[in-house]
């Protein structure tokens, strides 16, 4: 099939991860954080998003060529 | 419940992507073969991650989740024994004659193999359930939501179930009409990739927080976290069943029957770009299913290791921490069930409350996200059910356009005309599957029952596949008289036996109590193994007397007449029996640690 889905996979993980970094980001030390044990999880699991989405996006441009 | 502004962002990306998709497939969609089939050209792996995606619908996250909170870890026999084994085997040796047959459905095989009665109340049985299922799906989601308040503020608390049901029927309508089974397949890797990412950090926190897994079983009684302890007797485990009706019934019946013949899976593997790939789709998918435990099963268990809500009390929580919960009823953070009509907590018949299980892991992702973070979560919740309704919706507009209609409505149409057909029977399918959701709101009983006769169905449903495939004698006869004698032994068996806490009617007994079992799963699953037996002994007595087909029109559909698949060509780590020991050498590890 024409569409490689690593290329909307990609897409969907580096914009849920950039979303949730930078809210994390600005929301460092926010009590909100009490009820994930103190973890940032916001800041932590954005960047495995975001990391996790450049490999598959990576991966589906790099096929292509 | 206040969601912010991110969750709401969060979750509308998830949608524009859902639809985006779907948008993006459609100029692909030329011929029937490409929306049915997906053109039989997808790779092994995204076939594979649809396959164990598609069946994880609403059932089994909340399902799981809340088995994982009432029972345990014993919970995880459903995949260990209750899929993995049926999974290899599918993909060893039944692939090559779904694949290599050129049918286009499960029903179809079954025409090819034996006739066309036995295709029929194989395609118009299917075709039923799979509405109802998705119906099922439907309703739960739009349950959750009004039971979390999702939408509460944003319309009328009166309107939410039908705003949630027109949505997600929307959605789901929205990408299979645009894109077919391939969208359909790249939506389930999606909303794979979600769900992983939605619930393993809730893992992460919630077992940080009860001190690991360490800690579970210094809070737990022993029952629950161990998954074979007491297993040799009924009375002695969580689940009321013992060992040859666990592996028997559940390992063997329940789970062969689904995983090997039911379409809605192997429609992924058949959507393969080729033999090989389709064989590799269901060991592929294997591989995660059998981590799953850790995803959805062990969130219940978490839920009620935490003694109390440790947001809204925290005093009683230090004083709790240290010592066991009792042996009876460890509930943590599970809430109890209120009547949905005067919003009074429900008491069973001796007084105490009973605890809403079904909303172990809703509560776990609300008690442990923060916002942000609940956004992904949500999505998740709801991508699980997106999946399992979208399919069932593609499982039912193939059969449905091939099996019925293409066979026994409208025959020599041109494949425009079937392409056609195909997206008005997702209009159909999903207008039919709402109406099931209604049905399930109005007559609870009813949906008990049908899902009960769906597994009468089902349950001898393997015998017909295992002797058609393997022994070359099988006649079309014999399958079909076996079969309607299998669905009828598991009637007469139910009509015969009942739970031994459940009352005469529904549950079962209702021509003559003969036999009690001790919880309604033994029922269950001896059920199976009664329609199973009885299908197989008559479906080869049947055959024996009457005539066998040629064997030259078996050949590529029965074992020996088949030629063997050549892997010489594979490299070691594509050659799907290579997998499959893998996969078996994990699985013994896994059941010996939490033995």
């Amino acid at each position: 099939m024409g569409l490689d889905i690593r290329l909307p996979l990609g897409m969907i993980f580096l914009i849920l991860g950039a979303i949730m970094f930078l809210y994390g980001f600005f929301t460092r030390g926010s009590a909100i954080y009490a009820q994930a044990g103190g973890l940032n999880i916001n800041l932590i699991w954005g960047s495995v998003m975001l990391l996790f989405g450049l490999v598959m996006f990576v991966s589906a441009r790099r096929h292509k060529h | 419940m206040h969601l912010s502004l991110v969750d709401w962002l969060i979750m509308l990306v998830y949608f524009v992507f859902v639809l985006g998709i779907g948008f993006a497939l459609k100029r692909y969609m030329r011929t029937s073969t490409d929306f049915f089939l997906a053109g039989r050209s997808i790779p092994a792996w995204v076939c594979g991650l649809a396959f164990i995606s598609a069946n994880l619908g609403a059932q089994e996250v909340i399902g799981m989740g809340a088995s994982g909170a009432k029972y345990g870890i014993i919970t995880s026999h459903f995949y260990w024994i209750g899929a993995i084994p049926a999974m290899l085997f599918v993909g060893l040796f039944m692939m090559p004659f779904y694949y290599g047959s050129k049918a286009r459905s499960v029903p179809e095989y079954l025409r090819m193999r034996y006739d066309e009665k036995t295709r029929a109340i194989n395609a118009f049985s299917f075709a039923i359930m799979t509405v109802f299922s998705s119906g099922i799906s439907m309703y739960a989601m739009a349950l959750l939501i009004q039971t979390l308040g999702l939408l509460h503020g944003i319309v009328p608390d009166a309107w939410v179930f039908h705003v949630s049901i027109v949505l997600s029927a929307l959605i789901v309508l929205g990408y299979i009409f645009l894109g077919g089974l391939t969208s359909a397949i790249y939506n389930e890797v999606l909303q794979f990739f979600l769900i992983v990412a939605g619930f393993l950090p809730l893992v992460w926190i919630g077992l940080r927080n009860v001190g690991g897994w360490h800690g579970i079983q210094q809070r737990l009684p022993a029952t629950m976290t161990h998954s074979w302890r007491g297993m040799t007797h009924a009375s002695t485990n969580s689940l009321g069943v013992e060992v040859v009706g666990l592996v028997m019934g559940l390992g063997f019946v329940l789970s062969f029957g689904y995983w090997c013949t039911d379409f809605l899976v192997i429609q992924r593997a058949m959507a393969a770009e080729s033999e090989e790939s389709a064989r590799r789709v269901p060991i592929i998918a294997s591989i995660p299913k059998m981590f799953f435990p850790f995803l959805v099963i062990l969130p219940g268990l978490i839920a009620v290791s935490i003694t109390s809500h440790t947001t809204t009390a925290p005093t009683t929580t230090a004083s709790h921490r240290a010592i066991p919960l009792d042996d009876a009823h460890p509930h943590g953070i599970i809430p109890v069930k209120t009547d949905p009509i005067n919003g009074q907590p429900v008491l069973d018949t001796n007084g105490n409350p009973v605890y809403n299980y079904d909303l172990a892991i809703p509560v776990m992702l609300l008690n442990f996200f923060p916002t942000g973070i609940l956004g992904l979560g949500l999505t998740a919740l709801l991508a699980s059910f997106m999946s399992g309704m979208a399919g069932n919706v593609t499982a039912f507009n193939t059969v449905w356009t091939y099996d019925i209609y293409q066979s026994y409505i409208k025959k020599d149409a041109s494949d425009a005309h079937y392409l056609w057909m195909g997206r008005v029977a997702t209009v159909g399918g999903i207008l039919l599957s709402i109406a099931a959701a209604y049905a399930a709101t109005s007559f609870n009983n009813i949906m008990d029952a049908l899902q009960l006769i769906f597994s009468m169905v089902n349950a001898p449903l393997f015998a017909t596949f295992l002797l058609g495939m393997f022994w070359k004698r099988t006649t079309g006869h014999g399958a079909f008289t076996g079969l309607l004698s299998g669905t009828a032994a598991a009637l007469v068996h139910h009509g015969l036996t009942r739970p031994a806490d459940a009352a005469v009617g529904i549950h079962g007994g209702w021509i003559h109590t003969i036999h009690l079992y001790p919880s309604d799963m033994a029922q269950n699953f001896w059920t199976a193994i009664f329609a199973f037996s009885v299908n197989l002994i008559i479906t080869v007595i049947v055959s024996l007397f009457t005539k066998p087909r040629p064997e030259a029109e078996l050949v590529g559909l029965v074992y020996s007449l088949t030629p063997k698949p050549i892997e010489k060509h594979l490299v070691w780590y594509q050659r799907p029996l290579t997998l499959s020991l893998g996969v078996i050498a994990v699985l013994l590890v896994l059941n010996f640690v939490f033995a």
